[in-house]
């Protein structure tokens, strides 16, 4: 096993701990927020489809293949932040407490 | 920019992404939350782009990026609350889809030139490439189903779990042999079934419990993510997945709970058989008579009251009453009512989708109880009116031990003065099962769709 792979997954076990511990904290008032905040959250693998699709000169179908990975997880993204975005702005508080 | 200088830079998203979850824990400042979360991922993004391997296809990453951008906002922006589930099932299911899809030309791309995968990353891109394809298509599956494209019923057939079995192993028995021969296309077929895979796990399960399903599907994108970080060495990958992994996890755990069953129930077992259980003839018997009442009789207890609660469900929200609601609120609080809105874990269609739909009809949320707070309330609230919401409040799961319910938590509306039941009929709720608490003594039923409902008793309670 190699020393990279030992501290990515030291890094997988800590970041597991933290969501655990981050996450049970959200009110159940939240929840939905939170599924679709962490969702976009997910989002992340843009970083993985922009590697894959400027990194190599695979082909044309794996250019395509890439092009969908590209539009897929910016669709995740932008729909998942504007949509989260979306819901909070509409908790309030009572206006007179 | 080397991949070490990027990981460096990429600690600012990692931070910026706990921070944002951290924010969460208060509806004051989890808008701003989620603007750092926003911000985190724009600079993650603005770094890889300026990653040493990324060279080449500008064009393709522009068109990407617009046509992925319009597709988001337009969805983002045009979704009806009531349709949030089948909104966070949609771009759930997307990243999945764009996390099978980078291992598969990461695959062919480099190993399959380079003659080698080595164990490590192949089990990754294994990993990431199923599980990110059984999210996409059991993500489309949970959309369809909740948006009424496909039946919302449980879809059986003879052998089906034998049959999923098969497929599941079929499927990572060809991706194994696809990172032994290096086979581009063995991967692609693997992710072929596992997709397949995906569409008949997420078929047999109903309607009503598609929010379990989503949160779970969402834990496994979040895993297929931070899977895809080990394919490409990326450690913001790894973190941010693995925060939504567990965040999936811990809701799909916390769901499951709020409905008294276990995951696996909620996945292979079908609700309707236990409901034929005999428990549920025995409910409502007794020869018990069911009061009803106008609109008029109940402003007349509105009106009076010290402090009334509002028990909403999904039935205000399908009948688009909760604008009403909180006018009728605030008529009542004119009147020195004191008023609140209890809200039952799994209201609506997804974990705090009732708070989502209230905080739409401008309720603040201060007036929202959670059920734990709310419950020692109750002997002392003078009416409680359930609109739309059915077998949270069945005390038949407190106290029937043969119930199919029995020993999921409810709100204790029977424990209050009166109750008012506002249900177009006396037909049972999604568990199918009838509920004694509208055969108690005070419990009164006005029969009526909830928005109509609701207008009549607004403009009763002026009369009054």
């Amino acid at each position: 096993m190699s020393y990279q792979l030992v501290t990515e997954l030291t890094i997988l076990v800590l970041a597991a701990f933290v969501g655990f511990e981050v996450i049970s904290k959200v009110p159940t008032l939240l929840h939905t927020p939170l599924m679709s905040g962490t969702n976009a959250i997910h989002g992340i693998v843009i970083v993985g489809a922009i590697i894959v699709i400027g990194a190599h000169h695979p082909g044309w179908f794996m250019r395509l293949v890439a092009f969908f990975a590209v539009i897929l997880a910016t669709a995740n993204v932008v729909g998942g932040f504007v949509v989260t975005d979306r819901m909070l702005e509409m908790f309030k508080k009572r206006p007179d407490a | 920019m080397s991949t070490t200088t990027a990981n460096l830079l990429y600690l600012i998203t990692i931070a910026a992404f706990i921070l944002a979850l951290r924010f969460l824990s208060s509806p004051r400042h989890a808008r701003l939350g989620v603007q750092i979360g926003a911000a985190g991922m724009l600079w993650a993004v603005i770094v890889t782009l300026a990653l040493d391997e990324v060279v080449t296809g500008w064009w393709w990453m522009a068109t990407g990026v617009l046509i992925g951008s319009v597709i988001g906002v337009v969805g983002a922006k045009k979704v009806k609350m009531t349709a949030m589930p089948q909104m966070v099932a949609l771009f759930n299911g997307v990243g999945g889809g764009a996390a099978a899809l980078i291992s598969l030309v990461e695959f062919h791309g480099v190993w399959a030139h380079a003659g080698d995968v080595g164990v490590e990353r192949g089990i990754a891109t294994i990993f990431s490439a199923l599980v990110g394809s059984i999210s996409f298509a059991g993500s489309m599956i949970a959309f369809g189903k909740l948006q009424e494209l496909v039946s919302g019923r449980p879809i059986t057939y003879p052998g089906q779990q034998v049959g999923n079995a098969l497929l599941f192993v079929g499927a990572i028995a060809l991706a194994v042999v696809a990172m032994g021969s290096l086979e581009f296309w063995l991967l692609a077929a693997a992710i072929c079934a596992a997709a397949l895979f995906g569409i008949v796990f997420v078929l047999p399960i109903g309607g009503a419990d598609m929010p379990v399903v989503i949160s779970l599907l969402n834990a496994f994108t979040g895993l297929a993510a931070a899977a895809t970080g080990f394919v490409l060495h990326s450690n913001v990958l790894i973190v941010s997945g693995m925060l939504v992994g567990a965040s999936g996890t811990l809701l799909t755990t916390l769901m499951a709970r709020a409905m008294n069953r276990s995951l696996a129930n909620v996945l292979f077992g079908a609700f309707g058989k236990i409901v034929a259980a005999p428990g549920a003839a025995a409910a409502g018997g007794d020869g018990a008579s069911v009061r009803s009442a106008t609109a008029d009789d109940v402003a007349v207890m509105l009106a009076f009251a010290r402090r009334v609660v509002f028990v909403p469900g999904y039935g205000l929200a399908v009948a688009q009453a909760q604008h009403d609601v909180r006018n009728l609120a605030e008529l009542l609080e004119d009147k020195g009512v004191d008023v609140r809105y209890a809200i039952h874990p799994v209201a609506g269609r997804m974990p705090g989708h009732m708070n989502v739909l209230l905080a739409e009809a401008n309720v603040p949320y201060d007036e929202l109880y959670e059920m734990d707070t709310i419950n020692p309330e109750f002997p002392q609230t003078d009416v409680v009116v359930v609109v739309g919401a059915n077998d949270v409040v069945n005390p038949a799961a407190r106290n029937q031990p043969g119930s199919p319910i029995y020993g999921m938590p409810i709100l204790d509306v029977d424990k209050s003065q009166n109750v008012v039941v506002i249900k177009r009929s006396m037909s049972p709720g999604f568990a199918g099962i009838d509920n004694p608490l509208f055969y108690d003594p005070k419990t009164v039923m006005l029969f009526d769709d909830a928005k109509a409902a609701m207008e009549k008793l607004i403009a009763a309670v002026k009369s009054v």
